[in-house]
């Protein structure tokens, strides 16, 4: 018999296994921002409530480290993730927040209830920041160094484990 | 009367996920008062990807993060940018991800050769066959025999 009957067949086979090992990884939702190693935009946020100072990027290019927490009080990760923000501001990060598509009333109660580690927190209606920055979701948290150029990305909720990753990232980032 | 009450409950169920309750942005359900730049404005949108719902173009989604995008898109329209222009600015900031119209890149271009490579290998068959068929009558007859 002609070996070369049984090529179609072998394609068809890789295929097959191809598609079946793929249904059987774990699917990677996410994004990564593609602005890593280039600057923040010029923006200029108002507070996001009374009584908290809005943000800008002046605040991000005083040759100081920082961290840029992009969050909101309708997220549920953001609950989750409030007490591991409150441990990187005692080990001394200083993180500026941005509140997405929030309202002052509730981003009041939301850090009434879970805390405030934010030295600043800037509002933004339209998702405009998040957008120039390449984030696509809450919450994210961005390592930005003192001249105000985008360093390390973590996507998703700030967990116990991930409070090292950051620090050291922020220390990367001074040098 | 106790499925009355639990028909009654499930109209004032809480979404699970919960997203915010802002109006959306001004742009992100208005269209542009010229019609150009909003055909414009929607032909690109049909061809950018949300971020958040996977496989669908933001001109499709209801989340309000490609209502915020949307929102981008017809500002940047109406400010006289060219659409490939808005789609370059998404793809600094979210990669080849966020366009559904791929251009040729390191990654992207055995989308393009694998098509060309199969017409050229069909062609180089089909060339084949015809010149086989053309030098022996023989083959031929059997074929016809077949048939």
């Amino acid at each position: 018999m002609n070996w070369k009957l049984w090529i179609p067949l072998a394609l068809f086979a890789f295929f097959l296994g191809l598609a079946g090992y793929q249904l059987t990884q774990p699917k990677d939702e996410f994004i990564p921002s593609t602005m890593i190693g280039k600057s923040l935009p010029q923006f200029d946020l108002p507070p996001a409530m009374d009584g908290v100072e809005g943000t800008s990027f002046a605040n991000f290019a005083d040759g100081k480290p920082k961290l840029l927490n992009i969050w909101a009080s309708w997220c549920l990760p953001c609950i989750a993730e409030a007490p591991h923000l409150e441990s990187l501001k005692e080990q001394g990060a200083e993180i500026i927040g941005v509140a997405i598509r929030d309202r002052p009333e509730d981003v009041a109660e939301f850090l009434g209830t879970h805390g405030n580690p934010y030295t600043r927190i800037g509002m933004d209606d339209v998702s405009a920041i998040q957008i120039e920055i390449g984030s696509s979701g809450v919450p994210e948290t961005f390592v930005i160094d003192g001249q105000g150029v985008i360093r390390y990305q973590h996507i998703g909720d700030v967990r116990a484990n991930d409070v090292a990753t950051l620090l050291a990232q922020l220390e990367e980032a001074q040098q | 009367m106790k499925a009355w009450l639990i028909a009654l409950c499930a109209f004032f169920a809480l979404p699970l996920a919960a997203q915010d309750s802002l109006p959306p942005a001004p742009y992100a359900y208005t269209q542009l008062d010229d019609p150009k730049l909003e055909a414009q404005a929607v032909e690109l949108m049909e061809t950018l990807r949300c971020l958040k719902c996977q496989s669908q173009s933001i001109a499709d989604s209801d989340v309000p993060m490609a209502g915020d995008m949307r929102h981008q898109v017809r500002v940047r329209i109406e400010q006289g940018q060219d659409p490939e222009e808005i789609r370059a600015w998404l793809m600094e900031r979210y990669g080849d991800y966020v366009s559904y119209k791929p251009a040729v890149s390191a990654t992207t271009w055995p989308l393009f050769a694998i098509p060309a490579f199969l017409v050229l290998l069909a062609l180089i068959v089909l060339a084949r066959r015809l010149a086989r068929k053309g030098d022996d009558p023989s083959e031929e007859e059997a074929l016809e025999d077949a048939a």
